[in-house]
């Protein structure tokens, strides 16, 4: 069962596909782009569509998604828990 | 899917474009012709009355973009016939010429000095004349080039981008090579991922002109903006849909391009396209605004991903929805007309995903109504440059 997706080797999240994601629970993940696997575990209750990040960032840091920037991290945030709004900022506008 | 010999069945009109539907339209200039334009579609069952808020004291660009989207959904080939009521009778019949030039059949009604009951009544007798008309017309098989394919990206959350925006992307890939007119646009929606974009024009003239809207459109952000926009762009959808910045929803949306396609122009709010290839559509990322934009421009069939479950449709452009989030495919069901879940269980291939659309792409053209369509979504919004005078 595939928990969450990457979207390509080096990206520091991956994205929930399933419900119900609850934290302490090892999830396993599939590099879509790579056709490889990945696990992380949950430190975060996740809802899907959101993101699990899967590294440590701490603040300043930049998010990487597709490859590419997608924000900064304004909260630190440890590997297994959710990156959203609370913890990440555009930088633009 | 092989679409080297692929054909639809749509309506073949006077100025040489197809359609896949076959409206014969009751179409208000302004505010004020609402009444008498839903009066018509009232009394002559069968028509369709596309009312609006706007056309009143409107001027410079913003009254050009008013007529351009009028006129352009009027010579939609979606549509057979066109039946224009207006308050003054001059600028009924501006749009009403503007229409006449595709050389399908129009009529025009001033009410001043007339009165809804008179007019409703004359613009009945004409709109009970072109239906009857159009309802013998016949679909004729065409090649796929003749169909022109728009997308827009709605209430998207992050199943967006690695599913069914990628979904689209391999659509348009496959339809490129075949001259197939095809356009996206969402201009703000870009900001992060901009960079990609231009990278994909087809030539330094292409990628310059793009970079001239795309600039021009962040200056309109920053003049009026309060905020970093969050909850507008990106909306309180996508972040409940786990959408965190703009960049994340810009590389999502891009995904709707495919890997191969280029950029081969770029194009005013509503307007038409010369020729085949990608187009890039300066525009509004509100669903409704961007897909009236694109059946104003001309095209015939659309297809819409969602995440969250946009619910949008368009009187005269049929919207395909697709999605790859389980949860909106069972909660919303109703709206989907393609579901593509299936990829972010490995279970549906990325190429497979691909066909799954074109075929209900296919089947659309050839007169399969949509989730939008048979639930009654007709949201026909104008796009808005500045205040009235």
């Amino acid at each position: 069962m595939i928990h969450f997706v990457v979207h390509e080797e080096g990206d520091g999240v991956g994205v929930v596909v399933v419900e119900g994601i609850k934290s302490g629970q090892p999830l396993k993940g599939w590099i879509m782009e790579d056709d490889q696997d990945i696990e992380v575990v949950a430190k975060s209750d996740i809802p899907i569509g959101h993101k699990v990040a899967l590294k440590d960032y701490k603040v300043g840091d930049t998010v990487i998604k597709y490859g590419v920037d997608i924000g900064k991290v304004v909260k630190p945030i440890g590997k297994g828990e959710h990156l959203h709004v609370h913890n990440v900022k555009t930088k633009r506008w | 899917m092989k679409l080297s010999s692929a054909t639809f069945f749509g309506f073949k009109r006077e100025n040489g474009r197809v359609g896949v539907r076959n409206h014969v339209l009751i179409l208000p200039v302004d505010d004020l012709s609402n009444a008498a334009a839903q009066a018509v579609e009232n009394n002559v069952k069968g028509t369709l009355a596309i009312p609006h808020p706007y056309g009143r004291l409107q001027f410079g660009a913003d009254l050009d973009l008013h007529f351009r989207t009028l006129i352009g959904a009027g010579c939609n080939p979606n549509v057979a016939a066109v039946v224009v009521i207006c308050i003054e009778d001059t600028w009924a019949k501006k749009v009403a010429d503007g229409i006449r030039a595709s050389g399908k059949p129009v009529a025009h009604f001033g009410i001043e000095q007339h009165g809804d009951h008179d007019t409703i009544m004359r613009a009945s007798k004409a709109a009970r004349e072109y239906l009857q008309w159009a309802s013998e017309l016949r679909r004729e098989e065409r090649p796929l080039k003749d169909l022109w394919v728009s997308t827009k990206c709605g209430e998207s959350d992050t199943t967006s981008g690695c599913g069914a925006n990628p979904t689209v992307g391999n659509a348009f890939d496959k339809m490129y090579p075949h001259g197939v007119t095809m356009v996206f646009g969402e201009t703000t929606e870009l900001t992060g991922g901009e960079q990609l974009v231009a990278a994909r024009c087809r030539n330094d003239e292409v990628r310059k002109k793009f970079q001239f809207v795309f600039d021009r459109y962040q200056q309109v952000i920053e003049r009026h903006k309060t905020s970093d926009l969050m909850d507008s762009q990106p909306t309180k959808g996508n972040i409940e849909g786990g959408l965190t910045t703009i960049e994340e929803k810009a590389l999502g949306n891009i995904q709707k391009i495919g890997r191969k396609c280029l950029v081969d122009g770029v194009l005013d709010k509503a307007e038409v396209p010369t020729g085949p290839g990608l187009w890039f559509m300066d525009s509004s990322s509100a669903a409704a605004e961007m897909v009236t934009l694109c059946a104003a421009a001309g095209f015939a069939v659309h297809l819409f991903p969602t995440g969250q479950g946009n619910v949008i449709g368009n009187p005269i452009l049929p919207v395909i929805k697709l999605s790859a989030n389980p949860r909106t495919v069972r909660t919303m069901s109703e709206h989907i007309d393609v579901d593509v879940s299936g990829l972010l269980r490995k279970e549906l291939s990325p190429d497979q995903a691909g066909d799954k659309l074109l075929e209900c792409m296919f089947r659309t053209a050839n007169g399969r109504l949509t989730a939008a369509e048979a639930l009654g979504h007709r949201e026909f919004v104008l796009t808005r440059l500045y205040e009235s005078a």
